[in-house]
């Protein structure tokens, strides 16, 4: 239990540095840091495959490319305009309707008593396989087709030759 | 799990990493030598007998080296880059079965540091993260060279990542198991993976040689480009730290395609060889062979090297998004196809 306490604490620092950060890169950097400590998080779930899933897709992939863009457009404190007081208090007053109503749906919930899992080992692969591809083997396929056009169509738009258009 | 276990685990540990490092130094002498042979030319032979001792002089070299941080560079993510690239070199060895179990009297030793039920995902989630020690090293210095060769290193990571991924999907196939150990076992007499997956090997290997930003793919360092791409201004160790993550990533990409493709420490004969020699030393015997494949491997690197020159960037996209991806995509179909109805 004090594993995950202080796992959660990193957690929540880690994303605080995200948003105070005064350099976009830094704080991606954090954002790494913070999604490495979600894969701590599932691994002490159990959930093995969940927490190597998250490690290879979205810190592999997903904050590279973030990473890879904040270097192409090279923010920089000197360069970026200041942003106008109007923006910055309904950005405030925004971001307080968010807060308030994540509050109230964690209040909604019932705390009291705890989802206990029937299996514990759940998030094996061996298992997480097996009610894939049992109880929901059409959500799961459509899904996975729909990726996998989606990447093949993406690759499909940068084949065409530009001069037969 | 005892004192004795942990004692022994940790001993693993260790001697894996020394061998990491080992090889990683030799390799720069192996490379040279072989460079000079392609080029017809003989080589380091001044530092011990056949220049022996020349990756120690140059280890001494770039440890006594002045160190430099440019003004404007970020000083921490400046020295953080080449730790976080060595780091993520290091880690990757933990999950590959170096042999067969030992057995020593009653104890039973697993030549693996960890058997967990992802391995193979575990080895790819590795490969994806050593892309940030370029990245913030390159972005660290304050350099437009090296913020290019970063950006490179970015993008060829990313493309050639999708077809390393669907190449390991069609041996996910075959194998119905993403345990290292488990895989290795599969492969015993001769039901070696090249034998089933001949084009998800020749993908694996092509992306492996990206991954790893060996010639003809190192267009992160193209000096002929970027002065020296990402490591433009390092000097001393933290340049050492870059060169020598490179020759460790090429020993464990070795290991993971000998392991997954080539039988890993299977060879043949190895019932007879097992049942003569005892159950303490066999194992050894395998250990032996998977390292013989390493070093083929590690060889054919640097003959590749050293025989075909750079791709251009444009190329580089170009066979990554347009040939290897349709590739990896059909050698699914057909694997598919062929487990269902032939096998």
């Amino acid at each position: 239990m004090s594993t995950f306490y202080f796992i959660a604490f990193l957690s929540i620092f880690f994303s605080i540095l995200v948003i105070t950060a005064k350099n976009p890169v830094h704080s991606i950097l954090y954002l790494i840091l913070t999604f490495f400590t979600f894969t701590i998080h599932y691994v002490l779930l159990n959930a093995q495959f969940l927490a190597i899933v998250n490690f290879i897709v979205y810190m592999g992939a997903i904050l590279v490319l973030f990473l890879y863009t904040l270097m192409l457009i090279n923010l920089n404190k000197e360069s970026e305009p200041r942003k106008s007081n109007v923006v910055k208090i309904a950005g405030f007053v925004g971001g307080g309707c968010f807060l308030l109503t994540i509050i109230a749906a964690v209040k909604a919930f019932n705390i009291s008593q705890p989802v206990v899992l029937n299996d514990p080992n759940l998030g094996l692969v061996k298992n997480l396989g097996k009610i894939l591809f049992n109880e929901y083997l059409l959500p799961f396929e459509v899904s996975s087709v729909l990726l996998l056009s989606a990447m093949v169509g993406a690759v499909l738009l940068a084949t065409k030759d530009p001069k037969t258009t | 799990m005892g004192v004795v276990d942990i004692l022994i685990k940790f001993g693993l540990v260790l001697i894996i990493f020394l061998i990491s490092l080992v090889i990683a130094m030799y390799s720069t002498y192996a490379e040279r030598k072989i460079a000079a042979f392609f080029q017809d030319r003989i080589g380091p032979n001044r530092a011990g007998p056949w220049g022996l001792l020349q990756p120690l002089a140059d280890g001494g070299k770039m440890f006594l080296k002045e160190e430099i941080i440019p003004t404007h560079a970020n000083a921490f993510l400046f020295i953080a880059g080449p730790s976080l690239a060595i780091m993520t070199a290091c880690i990757g060895s933990a999950v590959i079965p170096w042999g067969q179990q030992m057995t020593i009297g009653t104890r039973v030793i697993d030549l693996q540091v960890a058997d967990i039920n992802v391995g193979l995902l575990y080895i790819f989630g590795v490969v994806s993260l050593g892309v940030y020690g370029v990245m913030i090293g390159g972005w660290a210095s304050n350099n437009k060279y090296s913020l290019l060769g970063a950006i490179r290193a970015a993008s060829q990571n990313i493309s050639y990542e999708i077809s390393m991924g669907l190449s390991i999907i069609a041996l996910l196939m075959v194998t119905g198991t993403l345990s290292l150990r488990q895989i290795a076992e599969q492969q015993h007499s001769w039901h070696w993976n090249i034998l089933y997956q001949p084009l998800g090997f020749l993908l694996f290997i092509v992306c492996a040689f990206a991954e790893t930003n060996r010639t003809p793919f190192d267009l992160p360092e193209c000096e002929t480009e970027l002065v020296g791409g990402y490591h433009t201004e390092y000097s001393s160790m933290k340049l050492g730290f870059y060169l020598f993550a490179e020759y460790i990533n090429m020993f464990i990409s070795s290991a993971v395609m000998a392991t997954l493709y080539w039988g890993g420490y299977n060879y043949p004969g190895m019932d007879w060889v097992l049942a003569h020699t005892g159950p303490a030393i066999g194992p050894l015997i395998g250990v032996v062979v998977l390292f013989a494949k390493i070093f083929l491997f590690i060889f054919f690197f640097m003959w590749v090297r050293w025989t075909i020159p750079r791709f251009r960037y444009d190329q580089l996209m170009d066979l990554g998004w347009k040939i290897l991806i349709p590739l990896a995509i059909a050698n699914i179909i057909i694997t598919g196809v062929w487990m269902t109805f032939i096998k």
